[in-house]
């Protein structure tokens, strides 16, 4: 057992540090989330030099073989950052999948053109039926010659409108909240028959309703076995949440530094207002909070690359949730306790505010995965019918 | 970044439950699962147990009997120690005093008093909290008068824990009125036994007696049972509670609650459906087993750290303390309510080793449903005692986060 991170890692951290601290500073990332992409084109390339969009890729396909608690060291940082790009949807999610996938041609490819930031990918997993269930899939897939022809709906598909590809979930049998007979696809933006509705996001980022119309695919667009495609997208999206919980994590610590700073130096009635109990008996709530939290997602964090479903469920649900309520409480606390100066759109602690609540709100919200949590509670027999 | 147990650390865990196993006495092993009442016997035998082994104290350094553990052994050995319902070991003796004469006892004091612990030749109580002095417990003002070669103790104490079973009491006493209160406080080591003591029972909310009250009139208390230096006691108060909230984490204790409380609501039946199966009592199991997974991870990264920067336990363990301290009682309130109506009787010879139910009683009633209410009622304490969640608020806030 061993919590301290590698100087191999303690170095990653210090130079995306400095690489923030010096090209991504606030005033900055307000002009970039008004931009048209929504973020920066160069930033993204900086990514690719310091190696972040080859991070968790093994090495035969260009990639550093690092792990989810590499991710998790970046994601706090991105968090703490308030950064833009599409490192999410792009290298953690779909990068990871086409890695669980196996090392096929095609997929080792796609991760070099990631590695090399050449290509950006979007994860198509969700449709309004299902609110976040993954296995509720009433896009289909079927055969045509050698390929496939695909035609459904996506929503709310994160920073689709910025990617080359998407990876989409598809049924080729079944009926549309099955867990069998669902495959994943690799669809280029360019094909035809591919039309977005594009749209930033609440906390500045983009996304997209995709539609696809009787879209046509090659054999080799196929990612993994056929109807088995559900297995993979959780784990991309386990991926994704214990990501999201480490990103939460550093945008807590960061709200929490900020909040201090305002309770020492904010003054009324003569005197800072950190000398009221009511208020030094919150902090230390939240300092709790974080504290618990951030236990959570490094729990996810060594668990979201595993392959065994229910032990990488629990951590990841389970951190999912509980992240998910220490946010909002931290999230709301430090809008209150920054008063007036909470609500107002020049300092980064609304913008902290509304991605954490963003957070909570993609990929499951606490409700959702305290739900999936408390289902692993059951007895096996009883639970046995249940997926 | 590991979480996961080492190969050496799967051993070790094995090495201490095949011991547990081996010795822990079957009718002591009943009377916890069943949670009957305290036995004073139980403890006394099952740490000369533990010591023959060479574990009387997992916690202490070689130097003085311990077993020199490090931090995450020692979490092993408490975490298979509450999973099979071993009675805890005396804290007070071992965790809180034991620390304090280790550091700031002469060498005489510890070579006396430290393996008198370890075998159980001594038990110890704790005499801190007074009537007029709770939190503000440096305001304490039980006397301890200097004439020639004794002190002679005058005053109470209250909130006193199995002081009725103990031989020794170690107690902060006022020897000074000059200054800051914390300034004129003394560590003093007193003989239960002294002429002039008397310990009187507070009869709590679950109706058992676990509490006392201690009245001290004119004891002589030898003036080689001062721990370290006269008037600064308060350094080595503040040092014991230190350690003394540490072990308030209780995770073994809580994992083991834990897994009762998942086998009760499993046992119990509503509507004729096992209680699990209630999706809203099941995500109040939920909710309860997220906060102890996240102590669980906390605890080791508060223990990792202070091994790893080679220091010792700070304020952190506030954090502890506050949520291990919600974390049991929300889990003895959840047991209680997962009994339902069979949480009402009170029946106090059940708490006996001896006791069966009527028949038509044992019909509904099951073995495990009897401390539960009892349980929920007593561990209101936990937010209470070693520093109310209140106090430990204030000590985050300013210790911590410089408020």
């Amino acid at each position: 057992m061993d919590f301290t991170y590698s100087s191999e890692q303690l170095a990653l951290q210090e130079t995306l540090q400095r690489f923030i601290g010096r090209d991504y500073g606030f005033d900055r990332r307000r002009e970039y989330a008004r931009t048209t992409l929504g973020f920066s084109a160069d930033a993204w390339a900086r990514y690719a030099e310091l190696g972040l969009l080859a991070l968790p890729f093994p090495e035969a396909a260009g990639g550093l073989g690092g792990n989810a608690v590499d991710i998790m060291l970046v994601m706090e940082l991105i968090g703490r950052g308030l950064l833009l790009e599409p490192f999410l949807s792009t290298v953690v999610m779909c990068g990871g999948l086409l890695r669980d996938a196996g090392p096929e041609p095609r997929n080792e490819e796609m991760l070099r053109r990631i590695a090399a930031g050449e290509v950006k990918l979007a994860l198509a997993c969700h449709e309004a039926a299902g609110r976040y269930e993954l296995s509720h899939v009433a896009s289909t897939a079927v055969r045509s010659g050698a390929g496939w022809r695909l035609s459904g709906e996506k929503t709310v598909v994160l920073d689709a409108p910025s990617a080359d590809y998407f990876l989409v979930s598809a049924r080729s049998a079944g009926h549309a909240d099955e867990p069998h007979g669902i495959c994943v696809f690799l669809v280029a933006r360019e094909a035809a028959g591919v039309s977005l509705f594009a749209y930033p996001t609440q906390s500045g980022g983009r996304a997209a309703d995709l539609r696809l119309d009787d879209v046509a695919v090659d054999e080799a667009a196929l990612i993994g076995a056929s109807g088995d495609g559900l297995a993979l997208v959780e784990r991309a999206v386990d991926k994704g949440i214990a990501a999201l919980c480490a990103e939460s994590v550093g945008i807590m610590t960061a709200l929490n530094e900020a909040t201090l700073n305002y309770l020492k130096s904010r003054k009324q009635f003569g005197v800072p207002i950190g000398k009221f109990q009511a208020l030094q008996h919150r902090m230390a709530e939240m300092f709790i909070a974080v504290e618990q939290a951030r236990s959570m997602a490094v729990n996810a964090a060594v668990y979201a690359d595993s392959a065994d479903a229910r032990a990488r469920r629990y951590a990841v649900s389970g951190a999912k949730a509980y992240t998910g309520q220490a946010s909002r409480l931290v999230g709301q606390q430090a809008v209150q306790m920054h008063g007036a100066m909470g609500v107002v759109d020049e300092l980064i602690v609304s913008h902290y505010f509304k991605r954490l609540t963003m957070i909570d709100l993609c990929l499951g919200n606490a409700d959702f995965h305290l739900a999936r949590f408390s289902d692993l509670l059951r007895p096996p027999a009883a639970a046995a019918s249940v997926p | 970044m590991d979480l996961k147990y080492s190969a050496e650390e799967d051993a070790f865990r094995a090495e201490v439950r095949a011991f547990l196993e081996a010795e822990l006495p079957a009718d002591i092993r009943s009377r916890m699962s069943l949670g009957k009442r305290f036995v004073k016997d139980d403890m006394i035998r099952w740490q000369r147990i533990l010591h023959a082994r060479g574990w009387g104290a997992v916690m202490w350094p070689q130097q003085f009997g311990g077993t020199g553990w490090n931090v995450i052994q020692q979490h092993i050995f408490e975490e298979e120690r509450a999973d099979i319902g071993a009675p805890p070991q005396n804290a007070f003796s071992l965790r809180m005093l034991a620390p304090v004469l280790m550091t700031f006892a002469n060498a005489a004091q510890q070579d006396y008093f430290l393996p008198r612990i370890l075998s159980a030749d001594d038990w110890w109580c704790q005499g801190y909290s007074e009537p007029g002095s709770g939190s503000d417990l440096a305001s304490l003002r039980t006397s301890a008068v200097r004439e020639g070669g004794h002190y002679v103790v005058n005053g109470q104490k209250t909130w006193n824990t199995l002081g009725q079973y103990a031989d020794w009491i170690f107690c902060l006493v006022r020897t000074s009125a000059e200054g800051r209160p914390q300034q004129g406080i003394s560590f003093l080591l007193i003989d239960m036994k002294s002429p002039g003591i008397t310990v009187k029972p507070i009869a709590m909310l679950d109706g058992e007696h676990e509490i006392n009250e201690i009245w001290f009139d004119n004891v002589k208390v030898p003036a080689q049972n001062l721990v370290g230096e006269e008037n600064k006691g308060w350094t080595y108060a503040k040092f014991l509670l230190t350690h003394e909230r540490t072990n308030n984490a209780g995770i073994g204790h809580c994992k083991r609650a834990l897994k009762q409380l998942k086998e009760i609501a499993g046992a119990q039946l509503a509507n004729g459906r096992p209680l699990i199966e209630d999706a809203r009592f099941r995500d109040r199991i939920a909710q309860v087993e997220l906060e102890l997974m996240a102590l669980e991870i906390t605890n080791l990264r508060v223990l990792s750290a202070t091994a790893h920067e080679s220091r010792a336990l700070g304020p952190e363990v506030s954090v502890l303390k506050i949520k291990g301290s919600e974390i049991q009682q929300t889990l003895a309130e959840l047991k209680m309510h997962a009994l339902g109506p069979d949480a009402l009787p009170y029946l106090r010879e059940a708490l006996d080793a001896d006791w069966t139910a009527d028949p038509l009683f044992a019909r509904h009633y099951r073995d495990y449903a009897t401390p539960l209410s009892g349980q929920y009622f007593n561990l209101r304490k936990t937010t209470i005692y070693a520093g109310s969640t209140e106090i430990q608020k204030n000590i985050i806030s300013q210790l911590i986060l410089g408020l």
